[in-house]
């Protein structure tokens, strides 16, 4: 008890202290963070360099495990900053109060890229870093087996891709569901999901992390990965032989770097937060092992050869849409969801009967066949059809079986709509088999 | 197997007629730890199984949704299946390594021993991507293959690629409890049967197999329930309709207030728990010690040079393949860059000097985690045995299947459990428990507790009951009679649980990776998960593996040195006494 007292005495005084001498940083500053040591490293030892009485300690985690982290230890929390790179993550510790309000003194940085607002309008989180998405591929691999350069998400869907492509998971990677929005949103519901299951017809795997995606691209395991750019670009820095492209419908997005609510060495994380966003801290980003997009448009000019610059770069092109960062969010877990049992789980099925179409489609350039062409065209449809449509994805009952249920005694809950929407896809492609090869009987 | 059931069970039916205080404290205290570092942390995470999403009331209806749903019974046969074909597999790989290395005279048993332990441990991720570039779809192997033959076998494709890395990853298990029991056979079993007129694989089958079987069977289930709760594999070769990735897949995407996730990991700890009783059942009532005099009786059978040969092939043939993976792992370590060709590009050392700084911490930390650990673990494992196999403690049954539902539970729900349990715990100094290192160990210790529990119940097995009784009857004390007599004869049971409790907790990563703290607290397998997420990493990462792979190898290695040396010396002053 007396123990007790005395420490309470104690944490009084340094708290005192402390908050004096609040204009000088030092000490330990904590560090959630999902990214590599490659990119914390470098950040790290300059911050250091410029703060000789401070102390940064990384600990790395992916960004789910990071959130659940930064949930669980709410109750004495001794995390400052969460560094990352999905929005979606930031949004849900915003939501459930683990942020802290900052605004930065740092001037330079616009407001947007593209149509991404660059920091939250709430003042909760902030970005310091661009990303893009498109297609990464190995240039070994497809000089190997004689395969063309992709320039679009549609080429991703034509014959020659099949069984050469990867994506992650978007329910386990928040920068793929992002993509998929991005798609969603420039194509439509219908069209959009039409390409990504076509897509999906011609995967080879559907990974379960985003980094599983460019390191398999590296090694050789398959050709093409749908990824966040700076995996294409530090991935060359690192020497391997790839290549990377920009689709037209593509978006981009900020990375993130968050105060976290009762930080316990404040000063310390507000000053890593205006280094990152300082000229110096934004230059680090083009280091190889990191080669991000800084979001202040001068350093630029010291950007290294191949690196684009997003300020001049036309984003959202082909339907010139706007991205929609709050329907991203509202029906995210839906459209996750939607993929994984309309793809993820259905893969093998998903392919055979993309493999059958192309096939039959194959044979039917050769020797035109109307019946058969019309028996192909519905293969298709099936395939391409929805189990709900873009308004039921935000339906109440839907939004209220994901986030818990309504409390009402028959409303159906998560489960049975996914085994309803998996069932549904595995009879459509099922069927598609059936009559694509039934098209290529006629094509014999 | 009959006939030694009814020649040497005298002893096994009578076991102590009543329940000492030592016994109900020992339960009492091993039940604690149980409760407070395995069940409490699991209950305090699976619970939302049991709740409605949206009132939070009590509900089965989620398992009723578990059954409905197409996925997810696909998954639980997919799971059994690949789990059965896994243990035959491994089986296999085993028998051959585990027979010749402790039943004949045979050059280099301890490296082959050790080498055999090697596959168990396979560094997160740097493992996975060596797997990819040696046996993968456009692997060395298949790149080779394609450019002389024009074919391209998929090693790791499918359910079938699953059943062929877990096999080469946990025949271990098999091997080191198997051999474990095999050493422990009296000579004069063989002796008696070739005596008889047998020979050969009659032998082997009718004789020695059958004695050997609670090694083979404590290797074989956990074997059996590992493959059908280990995740990593499946996701390795991106096979989701499995149960284990299920459950992972959905905890770790869809959130915390998910309960079909939780729903999962019920039935993977159900459903380890009665192949777990199955198995037991299976051992009932047959008994398996034999009477050594002394250790004279170990003594090991000469091959003949014609079987001599074909044991060296075959074991060369077997090391060969379950090796590979880590001379893949090797070569990554000094590549420079590796894609897309069945070399790497050229060679460096870089790697080993980026990871130089940062190793001799990380190295020490998983000494220190994973041996202390280890110790908890038989020391648990040793007591656990005992009280279910030699003395009348009827709940010391439920401490058995309580350690070894552990195997059941997901890594990253143990790990959400204690930060759940023990944040709010701080201790004197004001930090939280749950961010103390020594929670790490705990956290280790619960996890790989049924590895060396299954492989202490089989030594145990193994010691005649008889040998206990005449020392009592000679005035030696129960506890005394433990230390001198019990434990002496349990060495190798013990050895091979230690092994294997230190091999598997130095690599492991998924409830390290919510615990751990700082990097000054951070073993190697969570130093090499942070390399590993970036394309310059790939190579430090892989250094960092061949040091864990190395430090373990090293350490088993030693284990088996000491332990045969025991045994040389035990077999010599039997000798001599005869």
């Amino acid at each position: 008890m007396r123990l007790a007292l005395a420490a309470a005495i104690l944490a009084a005084g340094t708290a005192v202290v402390g908050s004096a001498v609040a204009q000088t940083p030092n000490g330990k500053l904590v560090v959630v963070t999902s990214f590599s040591k490659d990119v914390t490293d470098p950040f790290k030892k300059a911050f250091e360099k410029a703060y000789p009485g401070l102390t940064v300690e990384m600990q790395n985690r992916n960004t789910n495990a990071a959130v659940k982290y930064l949930d669980e230890t709410k109750g004495n929390n001794t995390t400052d900053l969460f560094w990352a790179s999905a929005p979606d993550a930031f949004e849900a510790l915003k939501g459930r109060g683990r942020l802290e309000k900052y605004k930065p003194q740092a001037t330079g940085i616009p407001e947007k890229i593209g149509d991404y607002p660059v920091n939250d309008p709430d003042g909760h989180y902030l970005g310091f870093a661009a990303s893009g998405y498109g297609i990464m591929w190995n240039t070994r691999y497809v000089a190997a087996h004689k395969l063309p350069e992709p320039k679009d998400w549609s080429d991703l869907a034509k014959p020659a891709y099949f069984d050469h492509v990867a994506i992650a998971a978007p329910s386990r990677s928040g920068t793929t569901h992002l993509t998929l929005e991005a798609i969603l949103q420039g194509e439509g519901w219908a069209r959009g999901w039409r390409t990504l299951k076509e897509i999906g017809g011609n995967l080879r795997e559907v990974t379960e992390r985003s980094f599983g995606v460019p390191d398999g691209v590296n090694s050789g395991q398959f050709g093409y990965g749908i990824v966040i750019d700076f995996f294409g670009f530090s991935a060359q820095g690192a020497g391997f032989p790839v290549k990377f492209v920009y689709p037209t419908v593509t978006t981009i997005v900020p990375a993130n770097i968050a105060i976290v609510k009762d930080a316990p060495n404040t000063p310390a994380a507000k000053a890593f937060v205006e280094f990152l966003l300082s000229p110096q801290g934004q230059e680090i980003l083009f280091a190889p092992s990191i080669r991000r997009l800084p979001v202040n448009p001068e350093v630029y000019a010291k950007a290294p050869e191949g690196m684009p610059n997003p300020f001049k770069f036309k984003w959202s092109g082909g339907g010139g849409f706007k991205f929609n960062s709050d329907l991203s969010e509202s029906r995210g877990a839906v459209v996750d969801a939607l993929y994984d049992q309309l793809v993820t789980f259905q893969l093998a099925a998903l392919k055979k009967a993309t493999k059958a179409i192309h096939d039959a489609e194959a044979r039917l350039a050769a020797g035109p066949n109307e019946q058969a062409g019309a028996l192909i065209a519905e293969a298709r449809e099936l395939i391409a059809a929805m189990p709900i449509t873009d308004t039921q994805a935000v339906a109440s009952d839907i939004a209220a079986a994901f986030k818990g249920g309504s409390g009402r005694d028959k409303a159906p809950r998560q489960a049975e709509f996914e085994q309803a929407w998996g069932k549904f896809a595995a009879d459509n492609y099922a069927k598609a088999l059936a009559k694509a090869e039934e098209a290529a009987k006629l094509l014999k | 197997m009959t006939a030694f059931s009814t020649a040497y069970s005298s002893g096994a039916a009578s076991a102590s007629s009543r329940v000492r205080p030592g016994q109900t404290a020992a339960l009492l205290l091993i039940a604690a730890f149980l409760v407070l570092f395995l069940v409490a942390p699991v209950a305090a995470v699976v619970v939302a199984a049991f709740r409605d999403k949206a009132t939070g009331a009590f509900t089965l209806i989620n398992f009723l949704d578990f059954l409905r749903t197409d996925l997810l019974v696909r998954s639980f046969w997919n799971s059994v299946s690949v789990s059965a074909m896994s243990v035959v597999l491994a089986s296999v790989f085993a028998l051959p390594l585990a027979y010749y290395t402790t039943r004949f005279e045979f050059r280099g048993a301890a490296i082959v021993q050790t080498l055999g332990v090697i596959p168990l441990i396979m560094p997160p991720f740097a493992g996975a991507v060596a797997m990819q570039l040696l046996f993968g779809r456009n692997g060395t192997v298949n790149l080779l293959l394609g450019e002389w033959f024009g074919i391209n076998i998929p090693f790791m494709e499918g359910l079938n690629g699953v059943i062929f890395v877990q096999s080469v990853h946990y025949f271990p298990f098999i091997l080191i409890n198997l051999s474990a029991s095999l050493r422990n056979i009296d000579r004069a079993m063989e002796e008696a049967a070739q005596n008889l007129g047998s020979s050969g694989l009659r032998l082997f089958r009718r004789i020695v197999f059958p004695l050997a079987m609670p090694g083979f069977v404590a290797g074989a289930s956990l074997v059996f329930i590992k493959v059908f709760d280990d995740l990593a594999t499946p996701l390795l070769l991106n096979v989701k309709d499995m149960l284990a990735p299920q459950a992972y897949l959905r905890i770790t995407s869809i959130g915390i207030s998910d309960p079909m996730g939780y729903v999962i990991s019920v039935v993977l700890i159900a459903f380890s728990l009665v192949a777990m009783w199955l198995s037991t059942f299976a051992m009932r009532g047959k008994d398996y010690a034999t009477t050594q005099r002394g250790g004279g009786g170990l003594a090991k059978r000469r091959m003949r040079r014609r079987d001599a040969v074909v044991a060296y092939a075959v074991i060369a043939l077997v090391l060969l393949l379950v090796l590979a993976p880590h001379a893949g792992l090797a070569l990554m370590s000094f590549a420079t860059i590796w894609s897309y060709s069945p070399l790497p590009d050229a060679y460096t050392l870089k790697h080993y000097v980026a990871v130089f700084s940062d190793s001799g911490r990380y190295i020490w930390n998983t000494l220190l985690y994973a041996s202390l650990a280890a110790g908890i673990d038989i020391a648990v494992g040793t007591a656990i045995a005992y009280l279910v196999l030699r003395t009348r403690v009827k709940a010391a049954r439920w401490l058995d299947y309580t350690a070894m539902a552990a195997l059941a539970v997901p890594g990253v729900v143990l790990g959400i459990g204690y930060l759940r349990t023990y944040y709010g715990v701080t201790l004197p100094n004001g930090q939280a428990l749950a961010t103390f290192w020594f929670v790490i160990v705990l956290a280790l210790a619960v996890r790989r507790l049924p590895y060396a529990l299954r492989a202490c119940t089989a030594a145990l097995q193994q010691v005649s009951q008889s040998l206990e009784e005449a020392a009592e009857n000679l005035g030696a004390t129960k506890m005394r009679t433990i230390r001198r007599v019990v434990l002496p004869l349990m060495t190798g049971g013990l050895v091979a649980g230690f092994v294997t409790s230190f091999a598997t907790a130095a690599v492991e990563l998924s409830a390290t990776i919510m615990l751990v703290q700082s990097n000054a607290d951070a073993p190697l397998a969570y130093g090499l998960y942070v390399f590993m997420q970036s394309p310059a990493g790939r190579g430090a990462g892989a250094a960092l593996g061949v040091i864990a792979v190395l430090i373990v190898g090293v350490c088993t290695y030693l284990s088996h040195h000491i332990a045969e040396r025991d045994r040389a010396a035990k077999s010599e002053t039997g000798a001599r006494r005869q």
